[in-house]
């Protein structure tokens, strides 16, 4: 809780308790830090990447209790008692995610650096929707932006992790 | 990267308005941060505070009340565009808000922000002031309407005090037989031009009992066109798609489209005449329809 008394100019610190990637973190943040960089460079996950720094981009996606934010934009004090997901939390026990599958198996990345932010996106969709149409996929992904692959492999990707997911789920 | 600041977080309106009125312009209020913290990292802004209002209780709820859908500030865009009673009520505003830049800035960004935030390249303005939106400002315990087509003065400036916090948005019911549709182009992240109508129909469906139609983007903010209106109330629908082009015309001189990198002046009033035809016929089909389009996504 800010100090509504404290004086400007003295370093203000925010505890901040929350889980990140499945493990309870404590950390103490400044106000104007950013949850990209806090991630990046103060706990060494660099999965997500900064690249367009406002919000059209997509690379910098993480989940915040499940849904895609901009983690370039997002204040990181913000995240309190909350649950971050970030692509190095994503496969469980070494075994891909099912969507980290389907990107390779389908050529959903050249480069790789908006990948992160795409399956992430992709993973708050189907966990929304595990019956997204090709359509509900485009829409969904509007805003996270490939330079390489020209996105059908991309969507491709996803509508097979989907299936993966589904069959997964009822077998 | 963003400068260093001191974070207040007021439990309630009242604090968080005392606070505005004792730091004056160093402080701004903060709510999603999607608009406010892209120019504070551009330099563009400075400010000693951030008055994060977010731990303010009970200011993101949508209701109906006495004839009138009421809006918490608070309300993220991601919120507005699954919200039950807009999807039902006000499918168009539901629409709109689903279109609104992508799912990671809808997550986070409010609609009070936005609407507070005031740039003019954005979607809900345009709309509320062809649903004929009233906002409430709050500063300490007092609460002061100000009517949607007043709200907007200029380019990121309202009609907000500076210690005044925008807390909710009303919009009155719309009456059977009514529809509204909001239309946008652009080619960059954010719209170069938008356009919206909202259309009700007397008891026989057959001519327009009342007109509203805002455009905004092309210029300074976004306006209500009351000239462009009256050429198409009281007419028969068949007459008014013919007057359309007409009211098009006069919506695009009072647009005060500005040339810059979202296009040339003369190329936005264009597109105002044409979204604003559009719009309309996408709202007198549906008032004929009596469809409320729930789960229609687009247009």
């Amino acid at each position: 809780m800010a100090n509504a008394l404290a004086k400007a100019g003295e370093r203000q610190l925010i505890p901040v308790v929350f889980t990140l990637n499945g493990r309870e973190q404590t950390i103490e943040v400044e106000p104007h830090e950013l949850l990209l960089d806090v991630i990046r460079n103060r706990l060494g996950l660099t999965g997500a990447k900064k690249s367009c720094d406002m919000q059209v981009c997509g690379a910098c996606t993480v989940l915040v209790d499940g849904r895609p934010v901009s983690s370039c934009t997002l204040l990181a004090f913000e995240v309190r008692g909350r649950k971050v997901l970030t692509i190095e939390g994503l496969a469980e026990n070494g075994k891909l995610h099912p969507l980290q599958q389907a990107f390779i198996d389908h050529g959903g990345l050249q480069c790789g650096f908006c990948t992160p932010g795409m399956i992430l996106a992709a993973k708050a969709l189907l966990d929304q929707n595990p019956r997204a149409t090709e359509a509900d996929v485009i829409d969904f992904m509007e805003g996270n932006i490939c330079r390489c692959t020209g996105y059908k492999s991309i969507i491709k990707s996803i509508l097979a992790a989907a299936e993966t997911l589904r069959n997964k789920n009822s077998s | 990267m963003l400068r260093r600041f001191r974070l207040e977080e007021p439990e309630s309106v009242e604090q968080a308005s005392g606070l505005l009125s004792h730091h004056g312009e160093s402080a701004r209020i903060y709510a999603g941060g999607t608009e406010l913290l892209l120019v504070m990292k551009e330099g563009l802004a400075r400010y000693e505070r951030l008055i994060n209002i977010k731990r303010i209780p009970g200011l993101d709820q949508v209701t109906m009340e006495n004839g009138a859908i009421r809006i918490g500030a608070l309300a993220t865009h991601g919120k507005l565009e699954e919200d039950p009673i807009l999807r039902e009520r006000l499918p168009a505003f539901a629409r709109m808000e689903h279109n609104i830049a992508n799912v990671r800035v809808r997550e986070v960004g409010t609609l009070g922000g936005n609407l507070s935030f005031a740039e003019p390249h954005a979607d809900p303005g345009t709309l509320l002031l062809a649903l004929g939106a009233t906002l409430i400002a709050a500063k300490g315990s007092a609460r002061r309407q100000i009517p949607g087509e007043t709200f907007f003065l200029d380019a990121f400036e309202t009609a907000l005090e500076p210690d005044e916090i925008l807390t909710e948005i009303q919009v009155p019911l719309p009456p059977a037989r009514s529809a509204a549709s909001y239309l946008k182009f652009g080619y960059l992240e954010r719209p170069s031009v938008g356009a919206a109508v909202f259309l009700a129909l007397d008891g026989e469906r057959k001519s327009i009992a009342e007109a509203r139609i805002a455009v905004g983007c092309a210029g300074p903010r976004p306006k209500r066109v009351g000239e462009a209106e009256a050429v198409i109330k009281g007419k028969s629908l068949d007459e008014s798609s013919k007057l359309i082009a007409q009211a098009g015309q006069i919506a695009a001189r009072a647009s005060e489209a500005m040339s810059d990198l979202h296009g040339a002046a003369d190329y936005k009033e264009h597109l105002v005449g044409v979204l604003l035809k559009r719009a309309f016929h996408n709202a007198a089909q549906e008032c004929l329809s009596g469809q409320k389009g729930q789960g229609q996504r687009h247009g």
